[in-house]
């Protein structure tokens, strides 16, 4: 069942006219997640791999329907590639809310591996990111939304553990 | 036949249409072949022809055509598993199968030994799955546009290469006029 922030983020994107959202799950993301599916105004297809979501978004996008892509962000990796040569080459704007794995409150101890490089290599390619560590972050989504359409780049969103725990 | 002799006989049924192609030497040859404002050209990732014709199928009404390569296939195999749990009727991947890695120096791909395309797509759930000669893939093609249901056309054809130019439209322009060719007509 999508808590408070998920049913915030999900009229976020509505209001913003998002109507198509590709995710890869993690376990914070689960009620984000079910509110996607339970939208009437947004069409969620599940990506088999985040580059691919990538596609399915860039599509979207040409297609006329503004797109976003929730991810983990253990799979920023795979994406780099995508990233560089399809969103940011073709000038694509792509929210990407991405579970912050890694962080205080993780209980494994993998995940804090990819957290350690995550910001750098956000920093490397120049993807205007921000850190919601409290949930009352959530209220600067609105704005980052609208500041992705009007740059036309991907933009991180980077949710952590401390976030989601508000999402009751 | 090779992949550019198969590219020109798609040329009348491909006319006009919104086409996604795959990276390198297949998008090369279709500029030279057919540029057109409704070719989307992919320049720098390999294997997402698919999932951004299928994005594109599913955002707006109009027919979306594919081009893909075996090897790009094979690169992003569950594509064909997230097309057929989100089919769009007006889109058709076609794999354009000449067992190898043509951009790069005709590589034998996987596609020409033990595994079938064909036959992982039809695992993977998609329902419409034709697989044709290299002289037939403009038939198949125009078929399957008229059947009003998503397919994916495995067409097997030679490998081999001819020289062709580099693509120097402007990525925002090759989206652009893709975008417009997309959304002409759209209040009618």
């Amino acid at each position: 069942m999508p808590g408070r922030l998920s049913r915030k983020i999900v009229e976020d994107l509505v209001a913003n006219r998002i109507g198509f959202v590709t995710t890869v799950p993690c376990k914070h993301l689960a009620g984000l997640i079910d509110g996607l599916e339970a939208s009437d105004e947004i069409r969620h297809v599940p990506s088999t791999k985040e580059d691919e979501g990538m596609g399915l978004c860039a599509g979207a996008y040409m297609g006329g329907t503004r797109a976003a892509i929730v991810m983990q962000n253990t799979a920023l990796g795979v994406t780099v590639n995508a990233l560089a040569t399809l969103i940011q080459f073709y000038q694509i704007p792509l929210p990407m809310l991405i579970s912050y794995r890694g962080e205080v409150g993780e209980p494994v101890a993998c995940q804090v591996e990819m957290a350690l490089h995550t910001k750098p290599l956000l920093q490397q390619l120049g993807i205007p990111s921000y850190h919601f560590h409290a949930p009352a972050q959530v209220e600067a989504l609105d704005g980052i939304l609208k500041h992705t359409q009007m740059c036309k780049k991907p933009t991180a969103i980077l949710m952590d553990a401390g976030f989601w725990g508000g999402d009751t | 036949m090779i992949r550019s002799e198969v590219l020109e006989t798609l040329v009348p049924v491909i006319d006009g249409q919104l086409v996604v192609c795959n990276i390198g030497l297949p998008s090369q040859e279709l500029y030279g072949i057919h540029d057109q404002p409704s070719n989307f050209y992919m320049l720098g990732t390999m294997g997402l022809a698919a999932s951004i014709g299928l994005g594109v199928a599913l955002a707006q009404a109009k027919p979306v055509i594919a081009i893909e390569g075996d090897g790009a296939v094979l690169s992003s195999l569950g594509t064909l598993a997230t097309m057929a749990n989100n089919p769009a009727e007006n889109f058709v991947l076609l794999i354009i199968d000449n067992g190898s890695y043509g951009s790069t120096g005709d590589q034998p791909t996987y596609a020409a030994g033990k595994t079938s395309l064909a036959a992982v797509a039809r695992a993977c759930g998609c329902e419409r799955v034709v697989e044709c000669t290299a002289k037939d893939t403009a038939g198949v093609l125009r078929e399957a546009l008229a059947s009003g249901r998503m397919t994916v056309i495995v067409a097997t054809c030679d490998p081999g290469n001819i020289p062709v130019a580099v693509i120097e439209t402007s990525p925002v322009i090759i989206r652009e006029r893709f975008m417009a060719a997309a959304a002409a007509g759209k209040a009618d």
